[in-house]
């Protein structure tokens, strides 16, 4: 009886499998839909302010009754501009490069190696992450201007690292642990140095996480506006989150919200690059077939 | 190509463990060797230490006549096949083979005719621009055999190269290694804790149990006379069936009924001042059904009658399963077995069981019983205590 009674409902669930299954990609599909128009809506927002002349922008309408391109030509004669890009994209490409190289040495080291202090490196990496940034700003404003680091991109970069690493770290070390400890040792057999096994065999394995890695680096480095607007002062090291700030209007009561979105529209796009070009890189199962499958 | 010697090698771990308790061997040059064992009993570790792969505690490794205990694996020059292939994925086939020549620095001509010869051997020059991913498991173990022969070294290494694979390709591929060792002529050294292919591969074959070296001889030695228990019920398949037994007016008293002695076994156990307590080892082929027998051949041996519990008729033999009433033979070595085995577990395993193979011709049925002859000039007998085989009188050394 017992046997009976429960494969009955199995039976019938099983009959109606893929009318569930119909359903529940439904579902899934609306659930998709609304964290998608709830993450996009901001953005096509910004989009369409910046489209918008300066008459319309506070119409509230969702589509510009009136177009033009003038909130971006406004954003480009701004010198401040030009060279704050310059400045955000030099100063978090070296930060990323930087972060990255060194926390893919870092992370090999953690996830590899036994050695002494292992885990107080871990605690700590991981105290640095938590740490309340604001609460830095005043001490390194201090310092960077008694070292001469004050304004200049080493004086952005250095913090950039500094809480970088930590996730980096996080990230790689996962990566490294997914890795066959084999490989390594196939590599020493056919004749490798410890270097030249990490390097042709290790490092391109974990690709993938160097690429995630460094996205989520640069986005770090990119969209940082704290330590940008307290480290800098000048148009020498100032990068585009602050230049946005300081944007002004045409006059002094004219409210420059036009340029403000077309500025940060324009912020997104090297960010959208990035992804897309870093993506392809992403080869899911790039380690499949490397031991028995 | 090199001879490899193993001197006294010891591998001792930080907590104080034995890895390899004082192992020595010594291989000839291109001579194919196994090392055979449960999981545990250090095979893997002492082909570590070969490779470099581990520190060696204490005692001398040397290859080709020259300590190697301090090189780098890659000073080595010997090149090694692992359980899980452990191919380079992001690398194709002939990346894969042509590695280990590029970091020697060939150039790339030589890189291309070696690799082209190897997958020509190997049967994978279709292939050679596939990636491990979209390959077969028995084709990424032949990459992995490619990988290490491109490159002619001293020796080859193999840590249970095909262990998973499934049965059948198991033993396609344990006859082209075999082919393969003949053909390169280099010593290799192998491990596997699958005795049969230990048995069918190679040379010589070394036992070990617990990082001590047991028994060290061709198949056929440790076949037919085993150093010990251990040994004894390791190396055959099915295994060889043991029984207490004591030693009673010159015969054995088994739960079998009585087993007479050949006069020279008599002689050496006397000789050997064996206690009356024993343990006796009879293989499943010297059982016969006494309807077969010739009649000259009867006196040889003993008939006992008992009850088929099972049949399996394999064609060319029959293998007949007896329950076997009172005691079992008891012994660490045994046990040791027999949790290898994992029949430890199983109730009803194979403890109490014998095993016996007739012939195809036997009229043998289950449930029935049936007579069956022993061939009592076969019979291994072991010190219950120690393990050791007493059927010799040869103090029977480690190596041979």
């Amino acid at each position: 009886m017992a046997t009976a009674t429960a494969t009955e409902p199995r039976r019938a669930r099983s009959a109606s499998s893929s009318g569930t299954a119909d359903n529940k990609k439904l579902w899934w599909s609306i659930a998709n839909l609304i964290v998608l128009l709830y993450a996009l809506i901001p953005v096509l927002w910004i989009l369409s302010l910046s489209f918008k002349t300066a008459d319309t922008v506070t119409d509230g309408n969702f589509i510009p009754r009136a177009w033009t391109l003038e909130n971006y030509a406004q954003v480009f004669a701004i010198d401040l501009f030009t060279s704050a890009l310059i400045n955000s994209i030099g100063i978090a490409i070296i930060s990323t490069v930087l972060a990255v190289v060194i926390g893919t040495m870092a992370a090999y080291a953690i996830a590899r190696l036994d050695f002494p202090g292992k885990k107080v490196l871990v605690g700590i990496s991981l105290l640095i992450a938590m740490f309340p940034q604001i609460s830095l700003v005043s001490p390194l404003f201090n310092i960077e201007r008694a070292v001469g680091l004050f304004d200049t991109w080493p004086g952005l970069i250095l913090p950039y690292i500094t809480f970088a690493l930590p996730l980096s770290i996080y990230t790689l070390s996962a990566f490294f642990r997914e890795i066959p400890w084999e490989l390594e040792k196939a590599a020493q057999m056919d004749g490798a140095t410890p270097l030249q096994a990490f390097r042709s065999v290790i490092v391109p394995l974990a690709a993938p996480g160097v690429f995630t890695t460094a996205i989520l680096v640069f986005i770090f480095c990119w969209n940082d506006f704290l330590f940008a607007v307290s480290l800098t002062s000048t148009t020498r090291s100032q990068t585009a989150t602050v230049a946005i700030s300081q944007f002004t209007g045409a006059s002094q009561f004219a409210e420059p919200t036009g340029s403000i979105a077309a500025a940060a529209v324009l912020l997104t796009i090297p960010i959208i690059i990035f992804v897309l070009f870093f993506q392809r890189r992403i080869v899911a199962g790039l380690t499949s077939g490397a031991v028995k499958g | 190509m090199a001879d490899i010697v193993l001197d006294n090698v010891v591998k001792r771990y930080p907590d104080g463990t034995l890895g390899a308790d004082h192992v020595n061997i010594e291989i000839a040059d291109g001579e194919f060797i196994i090392l055979v064992g449960p999981s545990g009993c250090g095979k893997s570790t002492t082909l570590n230490m070969i490779a470099g792969l581990e520190d060696i505690s204490d005692g001398e490794l040397r290859i080709a006549g020259e300590r190697v205990n301090e090189k780098a694996p890659k000073d080595r020059d010997i090149a090694m096949v692992f359980q899980s292939y452990a191919l380079y994925p992001h690398m194709t086939v002939r990346e894969n083979m042509a590695f280990p020549l590029k970091l020697a620095k060939m150039d790339k001509a030589e890189i291309d005719k070696k690799v082209n010869d190897a997958a020509q051997i190997l049967d994978l020059t279709q292939h050679l621009d596939r990636k491990p991913a979209n390959m077969s498991g028995g084709q990424r173990q032949r990459v992995a055999m490619g990988r290490a022969i491109v490159r002619s070294p001293k020796a080859f290494l193999m840590d249970e190269p095909l262990s998973n694979l499934d049965a059948k390709l198991r033993v396609q591929m344990r006859t082209m290694v075999s082919k393969l060792q003949q053909r390169l002529e280099t010593t290799t050294v192998y491990v596997t804790h699958d005795q049969t292919e230990a048995m069918t591969l190679g040379d010589r074959i070394v036992v070990m149990r617990g990082g001590v070296v047991q028994q060290i001889g061709s198949p056929q030695k440790l076949y037919d006379r085993p150093n010990n228990l251990f040994v004894a019920g390791f190396i055959g398949s099915p295994a060889m069936n043991f029984l207490p037994a004591t030693l009673e007016d010159g015969v054995f008293r088994t739960s079998l009924g009585d087993l007479t002695l050949s006069d020279e076994l008599r002689r050496n156990l006397e000789a050997s001042d064996a206690p009356r307590e024993l343990i006796v080892g009879i293989r499943p082929e010297h059982f016969e059904d006494a309807a077969l027998v010739e009649e000259h051949q009867r006196p040889k041996g003993s008939v006992f009658t008992a009850e088929v519990d099972v049949l399996e008729s394999m064609g060319s033999d029959k293998f007949a399963y007896f329950t076997v009433q009172g005691e079992q033979a008891m012994s660490d070595d045994l046990a040791d077995l027999a949790a290898d085995a994992g029949t430890a577990d199983v109730p009803g395993g194979d403890a109490g069981t014998l095993t016996t193979r007739l012939s195809a011709a036997s009229t043998a049925t289950e449930g029935r019983s049936t007579e069956v002859w022993v061939d009592t000039s076969k019979i291994q007998v072991f010190d219950p205590n120690s393990g050791k085989n007493l059927t010799t009188r040869e103090a029977a050394p480690v190596t041979a």
